[in-house]
């Protein structure tokens, strides 16, 4: 066993062969933050009586989840068989929307902690960035989290991890993040078996940006992995993407405090801070370099933040536009993956497209905007980005049902996933049912275990950005996991449903859909609506239409009473007043034709009872 | 009257009125209406301002209700002389409750009496009592009659037993009969209070209800559409599921029934809510109430209005008698309306009304929203033509809506 470190490394002075760069791979609620915890405490940079739960995840919306969404690092020392050593844990987000961002944080370690729950064993998303892992040649170390929990089973899952990436069982390490049970023998284990960083420090600076944060009083704060040469403080740097230079104010470490160091050599892991403003000048997967002495190759794997899904934000308050414009941009300086641009709706108002790389970030910006800005939002159903292809050959690119074109179409495209799902294997048949009704096309099945399967699908984004999830985790019990990565496109038989109100089209409802489902999308909205809004002085018609034919219909009767029987002397105030709150509430109705549709009913018809958990994955 | 009271201004303990409401005085009646807190037995559905207790005690009792209310009647006179406003005679008085005729004849008669004696009768002012089947007899009217009553409302509310029971009314429906001509035989007036859409009152009780009161040959007919006042008992059944709920289908179908009926009858429509043999005969003390007049209300959460100025009275029948007691207003609070609320009010009682509302005096938005209503098959296109709006049967069902749609934006 090993002491805590009598001497810590020193910074820009730090042999590349001390150095130990890793990270855990985990999923989420399998303790990858308490194990950190730990980790901190057990190497003595955090004081055991300054220990928050979870010190990393730093925003409430992470802690509040339990979730990781921006990375960070950390510099700790461990002494073994009298070497101090530097540690840098990079602490990766867990989220499939992530998948860029989690692979840029692999690039920057040699080796990865492959912490699995051993009551629950290994789950789609982890298995997915073991893969990064491996594709990155990453050294892993399996261990086994929680064994303290009486529904613990470490030899089944020792096995079934050994089975996934070779070795023997008896090799899975075995701890408890909650007791400390094994945690100082994993960080020796971390020493002796993750290979040292290599590079060449006499070669121009070469650093890769695995992170970059905005703080309200630094700026942006990037966190690179220095491959070759060297940092130095005041020197100039450029990012070879964009070209930009600036100049570098302040160099140093996290453990875990900002701590300014001389510089950052090989193999080292911190932060600089330039006094940029904005995340998108400090781009994930960049290199950084010297100015005055640059590199002539970047570092490979960068590659701009795509976004997969898009939905319409729209303030409930139609004078609420402006902050929900404001509370945009600055989301922006912190989220390079966020896009937006203003849209116009004829039944929301002024609001914006915003393009998300996947649900959870759609979810979490969306809570972020409500809570940190205290909005009232109302999101349209997402939507992912269809090709269409004109007669004419013109190609259009459509994140809103409204833009689909209503001219002679030849061609529409529609992103594509694979999709990988782990679950015990007596639920096989319910998910390939489930792929099956969402237009999936399997691509093969293996057995994890003996009775754990991984079941491969290629499914159109559609297809599961919506419920999918909720439905997979209902059909399993809970014990589905789903990860996904874009894969193609394909040409699909789509069209676009619109849902009118007394014949007037409401382009809030309008949606892209497989002509399969059509039908069923436009009785579910018609149906819907129907519940939803209230009745009128005159009938009003609810029809779901394709082009111009009709496929689904309802209707709302008519109002036949609205007035108050009695209205005496001692009525006349409280009826007025009455009167005055219902025209008050006439006021927030939005007038489709001379609907008056409630606020409320936009906001039901546009979730579902699924989608307020969706996110919870 | 809801039980509830609403929140307003404090009213001053000597009851002087603000000086706005002597503007216009001259063109405005003036009308009392006197509350009797009191029934025999609470009705499943009534959150009106009434006790079932014989004896609440000091002034407040039944037998010194009399007392306490003419008590406030004196109060009246002196306020409305100290607020400067000249002395006119009543050209109506309305009794109501609760169950006035729960009071003895001559309780009723001497409050009445203390009132003309101060302010005087108009010729030919109409002077109601409201009076529950069970609780007058021949001698009783009579004595009513004598007083210078002239004019009774029976609540019949329905003709059919089951109805009667949901509404816990007490009385026996082949007493109506006896007592309307009774009424005729002292002289008076007669109108009969209806409900429907009781919970489990199907179209037939409706029509036998309809069928059976017209028999009896009425002046003048109330029909309201049963509402359930949250704090009752019948809301608690209704949410307990022990009694089906309300349903407004149901209401509107009963309405045109009652309309059809009553009209049929020979009675016409002046109110959304009330029919009259000839205009003389409709209720002028509720035309007071929708034209914007001025009345004083005398008892314990009673309302009233004068240019303008609304009040209402503490709940509680011992806080009434206290506050009268010590020579303080028994007014919980009061509001004076602005000019724009009082236009608010305006259009939202008198479109209500048979003869309607004068286009010309809305505002644009309002003189603009007449054509579509008429689109709509919701106001009568010839009277509009002539400058008066007036509902049509499916208007009046949708009065509500009809108002929010011409009222100032």
């Amino acid at each position: 066993m090993s002491p805590m470190a009598r001497t810590a490394p020193v910074p820009a002075a730090t042999d590349p062969a001390i150095i130990r760069n890793f990270c855990i791979i985990a999923h989420i609620d399998h303790g990858k933050s308490t194990l950190a915890d730990r980790m901190l405490q057990y190497t003595g940079v955090v004081k055991s009586r300054d220990m928050k739960a979870q010190y990393l995840d730093r925003m409430d919306i992470e802690r509040e989840r339990g979730i990781t969404i921006k990375s960070q690092a950390v510099r700790m020392p461990w002494e073994l068989d009298g070497t101090s050593y530097a540690l840098n844990m990079i602490d990766t987000p867990g989220h499939v929307d992530f998948t860029y961002e989690v692979s840029r944080s692999l690039a920057a370690c040699e080796g990865a902690v492959l912490l699995v729950d051993a009551a629950q064993g290994i789950e789609a998303q982890t298995l997915a960035n073991l893969y990064l892992a491996m594709e990155n040649n990453l050294s892993i170390i399996p261990v086994l989290n929680k064994i303290d929990l009486p529904a613990a089973q470490p030899e089944k899952y020792a096995a079934e991890l050994a089975n996934l990436i070779g070795g023997d069982p008896e090799d899975v390490l075995r701890v408890s993040g909650k007791t400390g049970v094994g945690v100082e023998a994993l960080l020796d284990k971390i020493v002796r078996d993750l290979p040292a960083p290599v590079g060449d420090p006499n070669a121009p600076a070469r650093a890769m940006i695995f992170d970059s944060v905005y703080d309200t009083y630094r700026g942006v704060v990037t966190y690179v992995r220095v491959v070759d040469g060297m940092l130095h403080p005041r020197e100039r740097i450029q990012m070879m993407s964009t070209r930009a230079t600036h100049e570098l104010l302040e160099i140093g470490v996290s453990s875990p405090e900002p701590t300014p160091s001389k510089g950052l050599g090989v193999g080292e892991v911190g932060y600089l801070i330039t006094g940029v403003k904005d995340v998108r000048q400090s781009k994930v997967g960049d290199t950084v370099t010297n100015l005055a002495k640059p590199a002539a190759e970047s570092l490979a794997g960068y590659a701009d933040a795509k976004p997969m899904v898009f939905s319409g934000l729209y303030p409930l308050d139609g004078t609420d536009y402006p902050v929900l414009r404001d509370a945009l941009e600055k989301l922006m300086l912190n989220d390079a993956a966020l896009v937006y641009e203003p849209e116009t709706s004829a039944a929301l108002g002024f609001g914006f497209r915003v393009g998300f790389l996947g649900l959870l970030h759609l979810e979490i910006t969306r809570e972020r905007l409500e809570r940190e800005y205290n909005l009232d939002l109302i999101s349209t159903a997402p939507n992912v980005e269809y090709e269409v292809t004109l007669e004419d050959k013109r190609v259009i690119h459509v994140t809103n049902p409204s833009e689909y074109p209503t001219g002679k179409i030849s061609e529409v495209r529609e992103p594509m996933v694979s999709a990988t799902i782990l679950a015990p294997n007596e639920f096989v048949g319910a998910i390939m049912e489930l792929c099956q009704s969402r237009r999936g096309i399997m691509g093969g099945m293996d057995y994890l275990s003996e009775d754990r399967v991984e079941i491969r699908y290629r499914l159109p984004l559609a297809e599961i950005v919506f419920d999918f999830f909720d439905i997979l985790k209902s059909k399993t019990r809970g014990y589905g996991s789903l990860d996904w990565k874009a894969d193609g496109e394909q040409v699909a038989d789509l069209v676009k449903v619109d849902i009118m109100l007394q014949g007037e089209q409401v382009d809030a409802f309008s949606a892209i859909t497989h002509r399969d489902k059509a039908y069923a999308y436009g009785v579910m909205m018609t149906g819907k609506l129907r519940e939803l809004i209230p009745r009128q002085q005159f009938e009003v018609p609810i029809q779901a239409a394709i082009g111009s034919r009709i496929i689904a219909r309802e209707s709302i009767r008519a109002i036949r009473k609205d007035v108050l029987a009695k209205c005496y002397g001692g009525d006349i105030t409280r009826k007025r007043k009455l009167l005055e709150k219902q025209k008050e509430g006439k006021k927030r109705m939005k007038m489709v034709g001379r609907v008056e549709v409630p606020q409320e009913a936009f906001i039901a018809a546009l979730t579902t009872d699924e989608s307020k958990d969706k996110a919870k994955k | 009257m809801p039980s509830v009271l609403p929140l307003g201004d404090p009213a001053p303990a000597d009851g002087i009125l603000p000086p706005q409401v002597l503007d216009g005085v001259d063109s405005r009646k003036f009308g009392l209406y006197v509350h009797i807190p009191f029934c025999a037995v609470r009705c499943g559905y009534c959150d009106f301002n009434t006790y079932t207790a014989t004896e609440l005690g000091g002034g407040a009792s039944q037998d010194a209700y009399a007392s306490t209310a003419i008590s406030e009647v004196e109060f009246a006179v002196r306020a409305m002389e100290a607020s400067g406003l000249p002395q006119r005679p009543l050209s109506t008085v309305f009794f109501g409750g609760g169950t006035p005729t729960l009071l003895p004849a001559e309780d009723l008669a001497r409050i009445l009496t203390a009132a003309v004696g101060h302010w005087g009768l108009e010729p030919g002012a109409e002077v109601t009592t409201e009076a529950n089947p069970d609780s007058v007899t021949p001698e009783s009217l009579q004595l009513l009659a004598d007083a210078g009553f002239t004019r009774i409302s029976f609540g019949m509310q329905s003709a059919v037993p089951h109805v009667l029971k949901v509404l816990d009314r007490t009385h026996t429906p082949s007493r109506v009969p006896l007592v309307v001509q009774w009424a005729r035989d002292a002289g008076l007036a007669v109108s009969l209070d209806l409900i429907y859409g009781t919970p489990g009152e199907s179209m037939a009780d409706w029509q036998t209800s309809l069928e059976t009161a017209l028999s009896y040959g009425p002046d003048h007919i109330s029909a309201y559409a049963l509402i359930v006042e949250e704090g009752t008992k019948l809301a608690a059944q209704i949410r307990r599921g022990e009694v089906p709920g309300i349903d407004d289908d149901d209401h509107a179908a009963k309405y045109e029934l009652a309309d059809q009926l009553i009209s049929a009858a020979g009675l016409d429509w002046y109110e959304v809510s009330n029919w009259s043999r000839t205009p003389e005969q409709a209720c002028k003390h509720n035309l007071a109430y929708w034209r914007g007049d001025d009345w004083w209300g005398i008892g314990p959460g009673a309302h009233s209005h004068m240019g303008g100025v609304r009040w209402w009275n503490v709940k509680h029948p011992t806080a009434y008698a206290n506050r009268l007691g010590s020579g303080v207003s028994p007014a919980a609070g009061r509001e004076t309306l602005d000019a724009g609320t009082r236009e608010v009010e305006r259009i939202m009682l008198e479109a209500r009304l048979g003869t309607g509302l004068q286009v010309d005096a809305l505002d644009k938005v309002g003189r603009h929203a007449v054509a579509g209503l008429i689109a709509d098959g919701l106001v009568e296109p010839g009277a509009a033509f002539q400058g008066r709006l007036v509902l049509t049967l499916k208007g009046r069902l949708l009065a509500d809506a009809v108002v929010r749609r011409i009222l100032p934006d």
